[in-house]
Formats: C-alpha cells, sequence, structure tokens
C-alpha cells in the first residue's frame, strides 16, 4: 500500500476527527484500483453498517455512497485508496470512510458538489448525492494534489 | 468471462440481475441486450432487479442507456423489483431514471409490456 | 518542579491515602441524602470506590487540563458506565454531576493536610483538582443527557412504528390517512413503512391522504415528493388526496413541483380514480 497514500488520507483525516472528537474504535485500509474492488469495498462496509445494526435504509444509503466514492477514486482520481475506520463519541457508534487518491484533484469544489449526474458538461461526480446519503461529509481537494474525501454515518 | 444471462420469451428479453455487478460487467450486459434485442428481434425488455439491494449510479445510468437504446431499436423496457431502500436512495442520490418504464415484479411488468404494444 | 511532576507528586499523595478519602466522600454523600437503601449503598461504594482508583493514574500520566486524552480513557469509560446506570435508576443529571464534585471535599482535606508546609504547592493542587473534577462532573452530565436522549429516540421510532397507518382500501390500491402534524422524523418512517407494504400487498396505487395534516413544511413536503418519486421507481403511483387550501398555498409558495403528481380534493375522488387506473369501476345496483 503506497504509505504516502495513507499518510495524506490520514492527515486530512485527523481534521474530521477533531470536529467530530470521536475514538477509532478499528482501521483497515483496502486497495481502489479495479472494478473489483469496488464491489470489495461495498462488501466491506456492508458488513460495518451490519455491525453497527444500521437500518437497512441508512445501510443502502452508505454502500451506495461508499460505491459512489470508490468509482471516483478509481475514475477521476487515477486509483487510491478508502481507509475505514469504526468510531465511538462515547455514546454513538459510527463508520469513517476517507477515500484518498493523489491524482489531478478538483480545481473547484463548489461546482463539483452542485453537479449532478448530467450526461453531458458537468463533472457528473454526483458528489452532491453522496453527501446527502450521510451524515458528515468533507473533502480536501487541490489542483494537482489529489482529492480526500471523508464520510461519516452514526448510528442513531 | 462472466456474463449476465438473457432469457428469450417470445419477442420478450427477460434478464435477472442477482449478482454485485462490477463496472464492466454491468457494461457488457448493456452491449449484450443490445446486440440481443436486434438478432432476436424483441420487443420488449424486462429487466428485474428484485435481487439487488444496491443500485448506484453507474448501474442507474446503465440501466437508463439501455431502455434508451432500446427505445431507438423500437423495444419498450419495464424495470421491475426495485427495493424500497434501493429506490429510497437513488431518490436522495437525485437519480429519477426518467424514460424507463418501471413495475412491482415480473408478472406486472410483463402486463405493462403487453399493454403497450397495442398501440 | 515541572508540571507534570507535581501532576505526579498530587496523584501520590491522592494514591496514599485513598482509603482515608473514600471514606470521608462517602459519608459526605451519604449526608447529602443521596438515594440509598441497602443495594445502592453497595454500588455507591462499589462506584466511589472505582473512581477514586482510577483518578490518580490518568491524573498523573494526563495532568489535570485535558480530560479527551488517552490517560483519562478509563475514568471517562467508568463515568460513562456510573453515569448511566444511575440515569436507568432514576437519577437526575444534577446527583450524578453531583457524585463527582462532592469529592473535592474529600480531596481538598486531604490534600490541605499533606501538603501543610507547602502552600505553593498546596494551591496549585487545590485549584488543578478543582478544575479537574469540575471537567469530569459536567461531562456526566453530558453522557447523561446524551443517553437520555437514545432513550427518548427510540421509544418515539418504536411509536412510529407502531402506529404507521396503511390501510388497503382494495386489489392493488393503498390508502395513507395522515393524521396531525408531520415531523420530519415522523414522515420519513411513515413513508418508508408506505413503500414496505407497496412490496408487502403488490399494490400498484397508494393514495396519500393529507385531509388531517393542518400544515406542511417544506421539510415534510420534499419528503412526500421522495416518496412519490421512490414509489414510482418501485412501479407504484402515488395519488395525493385532502389537499386543504392552506396547504395548496405553501405547496405552491415553497416552489414545490406538482406537475407529475395527480391531485384530488378528497379521498373518495382519489379512489375513484384508483379503481379506473387499475381496470375496476363502482356501479350502483338497483335496490328491491
Amino acid at each position: 500500500m503506497n504509505m504516502d497514500l495513507a499518510q495524506h488520507a490520514v492527515r486530512f483525516n485527523s481534521r474530521l476527527l477533531n470536529s467530530t472528537g470521536g475514538q477509532i474504535q478499528s482501521s483497515a485500509t483496502l486497495p481502489l484500483r479495479t472494478d473489483e474492488h469496488v464491489v470489495g469495498v461495498r462488501k466491506v462496509v456492508r458488513e460495518h453498517a451490519l455491525e453497527l445494526k444500521l437500518s437497512l435504509v441508512e445501510q443502502t444509503k452508505l454502500v451506495t455512497a461508499a460505491s459512489e466514492l470508490a468509482r471516483n477514486t478509481i475514475k477521476y482520481g487515477g486509483g487510491g485508496m478508502v481507509l475505514a475506520q469504526t468510531l465511538s463519541d462515547g455514546v454513538r457508534r459510527g463508520l469513517r470512510l476517507v477515500f484518498a487518491d493523489d491524482g489531478p484533484g478538483i480545481v473547484d469544489i463548489e461546482q463539483a458538489l452542485r453537479d449532478g449526474f448530467t450526461s453531458g458538461g458537468g463533472l457528473g461526480l454526483g458528489l452532491g448525492g453522496a453527501k446527502r446519503l450521510v451524515d458528515e461529509f468533507d473533502i480536501d481537494s487541490r489542483g494537482g494534489e489529489g482529492t480526500a474525501v471523508a464520510i461519516i454515518k452514526w448510528k442513531r | 468471462m462472466e456474463r449476465i444471462p438473457i432469457l428469450r420469451i417470445g419477442d420478450l428479453l427477460l434478464v435477472t440481475i442477482q449478482v454485485d455487478m462490477h463496472d464492466r460487467l454491468a457494461m457488457t450486459l448493456q452491449d449484450d441486450l443490445t446486440e440481443r434485442i436486434v438478432s432476436d428481434s424483441a420487443k420488449g425488455v424486462l429487466i428485474d432487479i428484485s435481487a439487488l439491494d444496491l443500485v448506484d449510479s453507474f448501474i442507474g445510468r446503465m440501466i437508463s442507456n439501455t431502455a434508451a437504446m432500446a427505445r431507438v431499436l423500437d423495444a419498450q423496457t419495464v424495470l421491475v423489483g426495485m427495493q424500497p431502500a434501493v429506490a429510497i436512495t437513488l431518490v436522495e442520490l437525485g437519480l429519477t431514471l426518467p424514460g424507463v418504464k418501471t413495475a412491482l415484479n415480473v408478472e406486472k411488468g410483463m402486463a405493462l409490456l403487453g399493454k403497450s404494444y397495442l398501440r | 518542579m515541572s508540571t507534570n511532576d507535581n501532576a505526579r507528586r498530587i496523584s501520590a499523595l491522592i494514591q496514599q491515602h485513598q482509603a482515608e478519602i473514600q471514606a470521608d466522600w462517602i459519608e459526605h454523600l451519604q449526608s447529602l441524602s443521596f438515594r440509598s437503601d441497602a443495594a445502592s449503598e453497595q454500588q455507591l461504594r462499589r462506584h466511589c470506590e472505582q473512581f477514586l482508583k482510577l483518578l490518580p493514574s490518568a491524573a498523573a500520566e494526563g495532568g489535570f487540563d485535558n480530560i479527551d486524552s488517552r490517560a483519562f480513557d478509563e475514568v471517562r469509560d467508568q463515568l460513562t458506565e456510573i453515569s448511566s446506570q444511575r440515569a436507568k435508576q432514576g437519577s437526575t443529571p444534577s446527583e450524578t454531576a453531583t457524585f463527582v464534585f462532592s469529592l473535592k471535599q474529600s480531596l481538598f482535606a486531604s490534600l490541605r493536610q499533606s501538603l501543610a508546609a507547602e502552600p505553593e504547592l498546596l494551591s496549585e493542587a487545590l485549584w488543578n483538582v478543582s478544575t479537574l473534577l469540575d471537567k469530569l462532573g459536567l461531562f456526566t452530565i453530558e453522557v447523561f443527557q446524551k443517553s437520555r436522549d437514545q432513550i427518548i429516540v427510540r421509544q418515539q421510532q418504536e411509536l412510529l412504528e407502531l402506529s404507521t397507518p396503511v390501510v388497503k382500501l382494495w386489489q392493488d390500491i393503498l390508502a395513507l390517512p395522515l393524521i396531525g402534524t408531520l415531523d420530519s422524523a415522523r414522515t420519513q418512517v411513515v413513508m418508508e413503512s408506505l413503500l414496505e407494504k407497496i412490496v408487502e400487498t403488490g399494490a400498484a396505487i397508494a393514495i396519500i391522504d393529507i385531509t388531517g395534516v393542518p400544515t406542511v413544511d417544506t421539510l415534510v413536503a420534499q419528503h412526500l415528493m421522495k416518496t412519490i418519486a421512490a414509489a414510482r421507481l418501485m412501479g407504484a403511483d402515488c395519488i395525493i388526496s385532502g389537499i386543504r387550501p392552506q396547504i395548496a398555498q405553501t405547496i405552491v409558495h415553497l416552489g414545490v413541483n406538482l406537475e407529475d403528481v395527480v391531485t384530488k380534493a378528497t379521498l373518495a375522488d382519489a379512489f375513484v380514480v384508483a379503481l379506473s387506473r387499475v381496470g375496476a369501476t363502482i356501479t350502483r345496483t338497483k335496490t328491491a
């Protein structure tokens, strides 16, 4: 596993960690380079969701968001990794996923968040959609420096 | 290479998706369906996703595209069996699959296709 | 002496005199007429002992400032457990916080004795211990509230699930009469339930009747629209009936797009439309 990428994700990850004040209970990384990896991520996230006892709708939303972001990492980020961590903030438990790549990066994040799944124009990243499926969403990207997207889903 | 089987029933094509599809597999299905519509002179396509607990934007677009291409080839597409959690998620994502007819199950889907032949 | 060394000295002193401090603390708690019966008295002793055991080592390692640090993990877990146990037994959040605050008196007394000859260190120790216990006391209140909130939320959900009123009007036709003010959470649960029933009964049409709903806000209107869109993806159509004039105004005002949705003034009208959609009609037979 690319250590720089993992560090990139962790460095970014600590910003979101500070804002939620959560404790990490488990941590694992998965590679994101091929189509099959996306299927693998779906499986792992589904398992976590079941373990967290999320409702079926919440599970589906989470796994779908993970699938979208995993695909973005591969298609637009040139491949990367995802960091999966189970969290606890003392009372509730959650799952945080950080998708990181060191690809071209997104120059206009505002724009990317606004774009829907347009067939023509737009980046079609569907970030706005994925954001709606989770509880917390954060993105850090700079042109030429890669992208990291972090999402958290809590068990209510 | 793995492929999703396509069944022919009269002038109808039935596809039952039961595996967690990766993007390549979805694209292959799209190609296969389009080809079969022509080679089998199909008038209707029934896509059964009752076994899918996940439909993301790629698969959603694959379905939309398939329906659009089918229409160009003078065939109707009906999507059946979408699970509630999947439907709720797709709506939240902003995907409404316009141009794709839907039905609760294969039986109703066939009835829907049958009706449209009588145009 | 560095702050760390002081912290360790203070912790060592507390550990040294743990038994006395504990006895004094328990006595103090009881004098405050803390809820007490035989079982809870035993539990109280246990709580005091456990807390007093963990506190000094945590402070020695992590200082007196940051209770979120690793060093205090065990202490926080202890307090969380104590807090939840007391919450379940009906203690108020203040009582649980008092449990922590009241330790001050006993600790101060002990430290005053041990550090009588070192006034500067004594005042530092008193200050540190005080702020630390303040933070821990507040922590218990937060935890208490969080767990109470969780209980309430769970009860609400159970109540919602029990009271979702989806009715089968006819073969393939369902009705969902909504009554009362809708809030976002309730609407979501009810809508999910409707979609489940659609699958269960194989309904082709669902009539959502809002005659009994006085007002609708943006969130609820959005949920309604989302539910209708989701039902459509599943293969069922929805009809909204019973839209009152005020709600009609709100909907237009909010800019909600109802173009694709069939709406009818009354549930009865909606039923007739639904029947014709599924290929049935009502005819009146002559009475004898």
